[in-house]
């Protein structure tokens, strides 16, 4: 196996671009990304996305990109797990280097979601649960996140107010994020008075749709510095799965997917939790903020609520989260959601993230998330 | 709308027609023919009782396509007594009387209809017990 770096990052600013379609958003991402890096081919293009065909009856996008972007004839597919899509296309990108099957491979995320609204696109999302015996009932993504975040509230004695420091802290993070859809700040009181989408969560424990690409391109770490002054080391990327439908977990306050994708990072990078300088965590709902950063070890089962109530999750703190604004106010383009997160951890790394560097960074983790927890891409990324 | 996607699970949504594994005896629904617990293969089809308590609640604003009709309405995860929990809509109560523990049974509802030519979809929702009512609802195995 060879060691793996990313020398090069692109991404497309997130939000409602009426005026790009996919394929126009993913090459602006890969053209960025292939610049950054200075490469003019690669090998080989893992697109990951989530809704295409759902939402602008497009799939095969490997091939789509592919062409569109110039590079007809290399091998590229699509690669699919829900909103765990884009870092899976990391996972699969990875393989294919550390083989030695390729030198130069691009990963990109991309979903194009606001061809569609309302209903639709809550219909879509929802594939991402068990069709049979969730969807059918009537049951919307949101309302999966809010029968945990009712649970949780419920067995650990929290108020619904205790999540705010989530969204507050995500949006703080997004005013110095060019690329963020809702660079403005909220206050305690906006949370407490947002609008009920499924109680308990409400507009603002969520992220919000939106369109976006974002892209990286990996080589072997040996040649890395011929192609880029800082470079950025793939010390792991580890996928687990868990049951898709909350009702088959064995206890659905605990995401087992996701401890076991970690402890996997974890053990591939031979680092823990005390190692991670920050955590670019799925925040899709503040629920799912909570019960990650218990998963991964930062805090006990009940606890992550905690660490936002004591704001050991902003820039300064014990674990920054969100360092960019998260999926809640960076945006969640679904299915590119995981290469934003893998992105925004490597400008960290590199040092250019600006007012909101974190100081000395030299590990970084993200943990991007499919459905409920079902599928969990986590991984692990070094300054060298 | 295909009719053989929704035929072929009426026992599970008109009955509760869920397993039980043989070697360890757990209780599955909804049925998946390997024993979650124990991985043993589980293909004798048992009928759950349809009693159970509210494990989590919440109540729908947006609603996906074929169900705007209804919003707001209340899903809910319901602890079966045999053991499974259960995802369903909670009917013939208003949202603010549900409580986390609250006992409810299953009753057959309208889950969704297509259209005026399409499908009408019945299952299974689940109302707050009656607790005169001695008779699981769903003994029709």
């Amino acid at each position: 196996m060879r060691d793996v770096s990313i020398i090069g990052i692109g991404q497309t600013p997130v939000g409602e671009h009426w005026d790009k379609g996919l394929r126009l958003l993913a090459y602006e991402a890969l053209a960025a990304a292939m610049r950054d890096a200075q490469v003019e081919r690669v090998d080989a293009l893992y697109v990951g996305n989530m809704l295409s065909g759902e939402l602008t009856a497009q799939e095969h996008l490997g091939a789509l990109i592919a062409d569109f972007a110039g590079l007809r004839g290399i091998e590229a597919l699509k690669i699919e797990a829900a909103c765990g899509s884009g870092a899976a296309a990391l996972r699969i990108g990875y393989m294919a280097v550390a083989s030695g099957m390729y030198d130069f491979v691009a990963c990109i995320g991309v979903e194009k979601m606001t061809d569609q609204q309302g209903s639709t696109t809550t219909t879509g999302l929802a594939t991402a649960a068990d069709a049979e015996y969730e969807a059918l009932h009537g049951v919307s993504f949101v309302s999966i996140n809010a029968l945990l975040m009712r649970r949780y509230m419920h067995e650990h004695g929290y108020k619904k107010e205790d999540f705010a420091n989530f969204a507050i802290n995500a949006h703080r993070n997004a005013v110095n994020n060019p690329n963020a859809m809702f660079p403005h700040l909220i206050t305690l009181q906006q949370f407490a008075e947002a609008k009920p989408i499924a109680d308990p969560i409400n507009l603002l424990d969520s992220s919000p749709i939106a369109d976006g690409a974002a892209c990286v391109i990996l080589a072997p770490t040996s040649i890395a510095r011929e192609f880029t002054d800082k470079p950025v080391r793939v010390r792991a990327v580890a996928i687990a799965t868990d049951t898709l439908a909350l009702h088959d977990r064995r206890d659905p306050l605990y995401l087992e997917g996701a401890a076991i994708s970690t402890q996997k990072a974890y053990a591939a990078a031979g680092v823990g939790p005390a190692d991670i300088d920050l955590f670019e965590l799925h925040d899709a709902f503040t629920i799912m903020s909570a019960l990650s950063l218990e998963a991964a070890g930062f805090a006990r089962r009940g606890r992550g609520v905690a660490l936002a109530l004591d704001n050991e999750i902003s820039l300064g703190g014990r674990i920054p989260i969100t360092t960019m604004g998260g999926l809640k106010a960076r945006g969640h383009p679904v299915g590119a959601t995981g290469m934003y997160q893998i992105v925004e951890v490597a400008l960290q790394l590199r040092g250019e993230a600006g007012a909101n560097q974190v100081r000395d960074a030299r590990i970084g983790m993200a943990q991007n998330i499919g459905g409920s927890g079902a599928t969990v891409v986590t991984t692990i990324l070094e300054r060298i | 709308m295909q009719v053989s996607r929704f035929w072929r699970t009426t026992g599970q949504r008109y009955q509760l027609v869920g397993e039980v594994c043989p070697k360890c005896g757990t209780k599955i629904f909804p049925p998946r023919d390997v024993c979650p617990a124990c991985e043993a293969e589980a293909k004798t089809p048992f009928v759950f009782s349809g009693r159970g308590e509210v494990y989590s609640f919440s109540t729908v604003h947006n609603a996906p396509e074929g169900f705007e009709k209804y919003a707001p309405y209340t899903v809910a995860l319901i602890r079966l007594e045999e053991g499974p929990l259960i995802t369903a809509q909670l009917t013939d109560v208003d949202e603010k009387d549900v409580y986390i523990g609250m006992p409810v049974e299953m009753v057959t509802r309208v889950l969704r209809e297509d259209g005026e030519r399409g499908i009408i979809v019945y299952g299974y929702k689940f109302r707050p017990r009656r607790e005169a009512q001695t008779q699981p609802l769903a003994l029709a195995a």
